[in-house]
Parts: C-alpha cells; structure tokens; sequence
C-alpha cells in the first residue's frame, strides 16, 4: 500500500476512489450508467475496436454512457502481440486525448492469462512515449518489480483468471507484491477475478491500492446494488488495512475482564 | 475511389483524392470521437484537414467501446 492518505497516485493525477470499472457487458446502457454512479468509480476501462460502417458507430461507448465525467482507461484487450498492443494504444490515445492506457498482451486463450515478457516489452516502448502504463500481470513478484522499475504506474496483477469470479486465489503472492511495491512507491490495483464484494475487501485488505473489476459488477443479477456493495467494500477494505488487524491466535483470549465474577 | 476502410474494401465517390475529414464526414462519423490511421500510420486530428487518402490506400478508424479486460 502506498501512501493510503492522499488517495490512488497513478502517473500525475491523484483520484480519491480506489475502485476501477469496466464497461463491457452490461445488459442494457441505462443499467451500465447507474452501475457506474454507484460505484462511485473516477476511472472507467474502454476497449478500442474498428467503427462499425454500417451501423454509424451507434454502438460506441459515447452513445451508451456519459464518459466526460469519468478518466478513461483504454485497454489493449484482445492483443496477443506487442506490436498490436502498442498499435492500439497510440490509437487509444488518439481517440480519447489522455496518456492512460491498461496493457494487456494476451497469451492464452482459454484462461486470458498475460504474456508478462511481451508486456514488459510494450511496457518499455509506451512509457518512452510518454504514456501512463498500467500493466495487467499475473501475480508474478518479480515481474511486477521489473515493471516497477521501468516506470509503469502501477502494477495490475490479477487476482484470478478475467470473468471467472474466483476471487484473491493467490493472497500471499498479492501481499509480495504489495510489500515489493511500497519500496518503489507504486501502487497495486488488482485487475481481474472479483467475484463478490468480500473478494475486493479481501484485495483492499492485503494492502492493494485499488480493485478493477468488471464482470463481477455488470454480470451481477442487480449490477446497480453489486456496484455500490463494491464500492462499500473497496472502502471497508482499504480503512482495515490502514487500522491494522489483530494477530491470528489459536485459542480464545477474554475480552470481558476476569475480575468482579460473582459467586 | 477504392478504399480498404476497417478490412473492407469500399468506394468512396469520386475519383482522385480527399481530405481525411471529408472522407470522415462521408461515413457519417463527423460526430463520433474516433482515431484514423492511414496506411498504418496514425493520422493526427490536427492534420486531417491536409491529409490526403487516395485511390488503394488503406484505413483504418477506431472508436472506444464498452470493455474492461
């Protein structure tokens, strides 16, 4: 956890919500605008894709959600190289005007999981173009710390495989990583496996910096309520870690006093 | 002139050439915040107006959709 008092740190900006969402797969846009209110969330991921010609690009994000009140956050969803991970990144850029971009170099088609060599590789070349880098990895210690290095903004191991819901899989490898990256002040925003609001307190309270998720939130039955239970939880997450929990014992210890018993 | 527009290929009146903006403004995109790259080299929206594409060229115009990994 980096410093916890004055909000998520990533490149220049400072935001006060810890919790970052996705915008894919809601079931309807009005649905996705209410989630993303109640998710109190400051920072939104967007996929870049070709325009539809036929279809006038009604089907952008634009039309779906008011985004001028969030940052956007775009993604290199779906590229399995770094040349096309870069490529849609400059493209991002064009589209939305900001330096963030979330890098995702994909190297495995059934459980998503990241090609760490091929994302430090485009890691390298983005921030040499002057890019806010966050890069999606497995919850590798050590390539978070060569990531670390190179001067991304953060670091985004996942928690479980994208979608799958399975939750923090690994806590001790997230909580190497959160301990490794006090030491170069960059945060941890764990991206990817969120099923339910204990898995992103769970995050919160290994001491990460933030939670991405998205499917967690719009495959919800009531993604509206599932928003504001991960909003509720990002918080209750992030205030433990602060206050710092008790020691693990095995056998019970009073909490009433001994003294004054009757009989 | 025939353009591969996103893969496709696809004429666009007239022959010659035409400006990046006019040919963004003939598919109907002149109000969808979207990023041009002309044979594989990004078009920046300060330069389209003296952007030329022509005949076989190839272009390529994204937008941002709903997404999060």
């Amino acid at each position: 956890m980096t410093d916890s008092n004055v909000g998520l740190k990533l490149g220049l900006r400072t935001f006060t919500s810890r919790l970052l969402v996705g915008t894919g797969k809601y079931p309807s846009a009005a649905i996705a605008r209410e989630a993303l209110a109640a998710s109190g969330a400051e920072i939104v991921t967007v996929a870049v894709r070709r325009v539809n010609l036929d279809r006038n690009a009604e089907d952008s994000v634009w039309h779906q959600v008011d985004l001028s009140r969030y940052t956007l956050l775009p993604n290199t969803a779906g590229c399995s190289t770094v040349e096309e991970a870069v490529r849609t990144a400059m493209l991002g850029r064009e589209v939305g005007m900001g330096d963030l971009v979330k890098i995702e170099v994909i190297a495995d088609a059934k459980t998503l999981f990241p090609d760490n060599q091929g994302t430090i590789e485009a890691a390298k070349i983005l921030i040499a173009d002057g890019f806010t880098v966050l890069p999606y990895v497995t919850d590798d210690l050590v390539v978070c710390k060569k990531l670390a290095a190179l001067g991304c903004a953060a670091v985004m191991p996942l928690g479980a495989p994208i979608g799958s819901g399975l939750g923090i899989r690994n806590p001790v490898n997230i909580r190497l990583i959160v301990e490794a990256m006090v030491e170069f002040g960059v945060p941890v925003i764990v991206d990817a496996g969120v099923g339910i609001a204990s898995d992103a307190a769970k995050a919160m309270e290994l001491g990460c910096d933030a939670v991405l998720m998205n499917t967690a939130i719009a495959g919800a039955k009531d993604p509206v309520k599932m928003a504001h239970a991960m909003r509720l939880a990002i918080e209750a997450g992030h205030l433990a870690a602060q206050a710092g929990r008790i020691p693990m014992k095995l056998y019970a210890t009073a909490s009433s006093p001994m003294e004054g018993l009757i009989g | 002139m025939r353009l591969t527009i996103n893969g496709e290929d696809k004429d666009v009146s007239e022959a010659g050439t035409m400006s990046v903006t006019r040919l963004v403004g003939e598919l109907g995109l002149e109000n969808v915040r979207v990023a041009v790259e002309l044979n594989r080299a990004i078009v920046r929206r300060a330069s389209w107006d003296e952007t030329e594409v022509k005949d076989g060229d190839t272009v390529e115009i994204v937008h941002f959709v709903g997404g999060g990994s």
